[in-house]
């Protein structure tokens, strides 16, 4: 036992009980349709099928996955790509009925000898962005879905009432079953059918049961997340881990579906079937040892999880607060690690799958909860994660209890967080400049700090009320932009910079004004500003390690490309960087962490059979990404326009932010912009603020212009039919129109760089028409 | 005289041990690596290694994040 472990046995999460009749409820199921399939081992790590169901007709049949489809998009997020270029449009919207909701594993999705191999991909067209959004979750739905065999699932149409989606890999039975009298929020639904379907009344017949759902606050607002469940036998309760960003839970309830389960038969350490299992245990074993022995030296995830980064990021003026006006705040000490660490129950292990060392997915049980439907009663708290915390700081809400109960109903209600947290906070500093107002928000005083508001806000959302704001507040800050631009409320510089979306999507909560390649770490993403696909803010600003716009670019190539790689494999990013081989600081290309490149080469060859290399391991993304890249394109976006970001991410919008770091700004104007100090001393900051401006906003445009041709991409962004032919991808249809596209740029004259050069030498290329 | 932080310029201050450098820069993050003139010193000499004139200092911070 380690210190402060509570023995299984003894353990009791003193939450409230519900005492549901759930006979009365399964009774009013109506069964729509069925498919029964055969049960098949899976072979080196692949189901070799995907399931497709269709909820307006009623369609239920199985995909084959093809050699060639292994080949090109080698698994998860690659084969959603896949499954959903053969079947939406590129007129497809969100709640369009040929819109799909996919579930992907991936090859090494539902190992156990290695940590963090439990994630699903999943990806729909978004209501935030009208483009391709992947979002990766744990919980333990990904590998049991392969264990029930399928590599994916794939969802179209809608239903016409609320309906559950079961997948009983014991029976080899697929069913979708009216849910009449289900709850729908998260918390409760997912305890609900995990009891109703467990084969016995026992915790291992429970454990076998893994259900999606997403909540009340999913169902009416763009800002839906979807909930995976794993069944914890410490708490004897279905816990919580989120696909967070893009609205993907707003799809689901659209789809009118209220839960999909899925059941396994059995499932043990061999049920991946991997072709070497010695070498897979070699490698997992020196991992699981490293964290053991150096986790508690580096970023003590096992003990209080992603929670670690706030006061780092506050002491670096890295933690966005009131709306990322400030990267630091006095008050932010509350809400560091230390005291989530006190409310957090001290059981371990703590992985969202299972062999996870890392652990790092926290709970608070038996939390009071304080306001809303939920008022008085005891729950489960899962989480918070640094992202969650960061949301508090960004609303100037400084108490770790209002954070617990913040998590706490955006998991249920089924809203992201993040969007929910970073739109919320734009919309305090609209109000504090009067753009918004008491009335406006319909009667809510939305300033920074009003804790009691926000909840007010998200409970109205849950409720489905109607009013102008909450019907338009609940669908983003782009929508809010557009809303208070039409109406004249504001002066549209202010309303356009300060609200942090960039193609619809909120930001997540890093400062950048700082790093100018975490700015394109969030700007020239696929998705949107989400920091999955790279984070460069202390290697770029602290460690000074990229300084060239080369640099950039190649960091900006490879490491998006990098950490797609786990999202095609079905793989959690944290133990790849978050924590290190001990020396690792002193070796060539620290931030790649090459030991642990080494072990994922050696550990997908051990799956799969295959014999690849760490340059085989790009590729693998390399196809994936730019697949989803001109699939943007196909779909009306992915252009340089759209990789815009506002500029309270490059820097300061307003006197008050310039003067709160006043000796930097200054600075910045003397040894970047070369203006003396003697004319800084009589300038207006209105002045300095402009110069700035201009300058930071061109440096974004050189970045663009090095990043898209590092990219292989034409200047406006477009991936070229020759790069996706070099890559191996020779889909006609899609080279067709990607040269259509560069020829319609071409002549609306948009294939030109960006950066306003003085120089030609400093462009990427000179040449004209390079690609 | 004059001494490179990761890159950047600062002035040099006569007897300054790695600990206090790292202080006046304000890294407070724990994990980091520090080579001057590309030769790491071990955190247990930080309070006694004194910064020479001109010389080249990495501070690396071993944090991955996100
Ligand atoms: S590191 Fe954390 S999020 Fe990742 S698999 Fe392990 S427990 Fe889950």
């Amino acid at each position: 036992m380690v210190d402060g472990q509570i023995q299984i046995q003894n353990y009791n999460t003193g939450n409230s009980k519900n005492n549901w009749d759930l006979n009365k409820i399964k009774l009013k199921h109506k069964t729509i349709c069925e498919y029964e399939y055969a049960k098949k081992d899976i072979q080196k790590g692949y189901a070799n099928r995907t399931l497709y169901v269709n909820l307006s007709n009623g369609i239920i049949k199985e995909k084959k996955v093809t050699e060639e489809m292994k080949k090109l998009f080698t698994g998860g997020r690659g084969f959603g790509l896949k499954l959903l270029w053969d079947s939406i449009k590129p007129n497809t919207r969100w709640d369009s009925d040929e819109n799909e909701l996919i579930i992907t594993t991936g090859p090494l999705c539902g190992v156990t000898q290695y940590p963090g191999s439990g994630k699903s991909l999943c990806l729909t067209i978004s209501p935030s962005t009208d483009i391709i959004c992947d979002s990766n979750v744990g919980g333990f739905f990904g590998p049991y879905l392969k264990f029930a065999g399928f590599d994916a699932i794939e969802i179209q149409g809608k239903a016409k009432e609320d309906v559950i989606i079961i997948i009983d890999g014991e029976k080899g039975k697929i069913s979708i079953e009216t849910a009449p009298l289900e709850e729908t929020n998260s918390h409760m639904i997912s305890e609900q059918l995990t009891q109703m379907y467990a084969s016995e009344n026992n915790d291992e017949s429970k454990q076998k049961i893994s259900i999606v759902s997403a909540g009340k606050g999913a169902e009416n607002s763009y800002w839906g997340c979807l909930n995976f469940s794993f069944y914890d036998i410490r708490r004897k309760y279905p816990r919580l881990k989120q696909a967070g960003r893009g609205g993907l839970g707003s799809v689901l309830r659209n789809k009118k579906i209220k839960a999909i389960l899925t059941k396994v038969e059995k499932f043990d350490g061999v049920s991946n079937n991997p072709a070497d299992a010695e070498t897979l245990a070699k490698v997992g074993t020196k991992l699981h040892r490293e964290i053991r022995d150096l986790d508690r030296y580096q970023c003590n995830m096992r003990a209080v999880g992603t929670v670690h980064l706030v006061e780092i990021m506050d002491d670096y003026d890295l933690l966005p607060t009131e709306n990322y006006r400030f990267g630091s705040f006095p008050k932010a000490s509350k809400l560091y690690s230390p005291n989530f660490y006190k409310l957090f129950t001290k059981i371990i292990p703590d992985g969202c799958w299972h062999g996870c060392t890392m652990a790092c997915a926290k709970t608070v049980d038996c939390f009071t909860v304080m306001t809303g439907p939920y008022k008085g009663e005891k729950v489960t708290v899962d989480g918070p994660e640094y992202e969650t915390v960061g949301c508090g700081s960004n609303m100037s809400i400084w108490d770790p209890l209002w954070i617990l109960e913040f998590n706490f109903y955006c998991d249920t209600y089924g809203l992201d967080t993040i969007s929910t947290g970073t739109a919320i906070a734009f919309y305090m500093e609209m109000y504090e400049y009067g753009i918004l107002n008491k009335k406006r928000c319909d009667g809510l005083e939305l300033c920074f700090g009003n804790a009691e508001a926000v909840l007010e806000f998200m409970h109205r959302i849950a409720r489905g009320e109607k009013s102008d704001f909450i019907a338009i507040a609940s669908k983003g800050i782009r929508r809010v932009k557009d809303w208070l631009i039409k109406n004249k409320w504001g002066d549209t510089h202010i309303i356009e910079e300060c609200g942090m979306e960039s193609k619809g999507l909120e930001y997540s909560e890093y400062v950048t004004k700082e790093s100018l390649a975490m700015q394109g770490g969030y700007g020239l993403t696929l998705k949107g500003p989400q920091h999955d696909e790279a984070w460069l803010i202390f290697m770029d600003m602290v460690n000074n390690a990229i300084p060239t716009f080369k640099d950039k670019a190649e960091a900006l190539h490879y490491f998006p490309m990098w950490r797609t790689w786990f999202g095609l494999n079905g793989l959690c990013k944290l133990p790849w960087n978050d924590v290190e081989p001990r020396n690792n600081a002193e070796i060539d290309d620290p931030s790649k962490v090459p030991e642990h490149v080494q072990n994922y080469v050696d550990y997908q060859n051990a799956v799969t059979g295959w014999d690849v290399n760490k340059e085989e391991l790009i590729l693998q993304s390399e196809r994936c990404y730019n697949w989803q890249r001109a699939m943007n394109v196909w779909l009306g976006r992915g252009r340089r326009k759209d990789d815009w970001i506002p500029y309270r991410s490059m820097g300061p919008v307003t006197v008050m932010e310039y003067i709160s770091r006043k000796d930097r700004y200054d600075k910045n104007l003397i040894e970047k912009i070369g203006i003396s100090d003697e004319k800084i001393e009589k300038m207006e900051t209105e002045e300095k603020i402009k110069i700035i401006y201009d300058f930071r906003k061109d440096q974004y445009q050189k970045l663009s212009d090095a990043v898209y041709y590092r990219r292989g991409w034409t200047p406006n962004g477009v991936p070229t039919p020759e790069k996706m032919k070099k890559l191996g991808l020779k889909d006609t249809k899609m080279l067709k129109m990607l040269q259509d596209k560069i020829v319609k740029d071409e002549k609306a004259g948009l294939n030109n760089w960006g950066g306003n050069y003085k120089n030609k030498n400093e462009k990427p290329n000179n040449g004209i028409k390079y690609w | 005289m004059g001494i490179e932080v990761n890159g950047r310029k600062i002035d040099w201050i006569e007897n300054e041990s790695v600990s206090k450098l790292l202080k006046r820069m304000k890294y407070t993050f724990p994990l980091v690596v520090v080579k001057i003139n590309k030769d790491i010193v071990l955190r247990s000499e930080f309070n006694n290694k004194i910064i020479p004139d001109n010389s080249k200092i990495d501070v690396v911070h071993m944090i991955s994040g996100g």
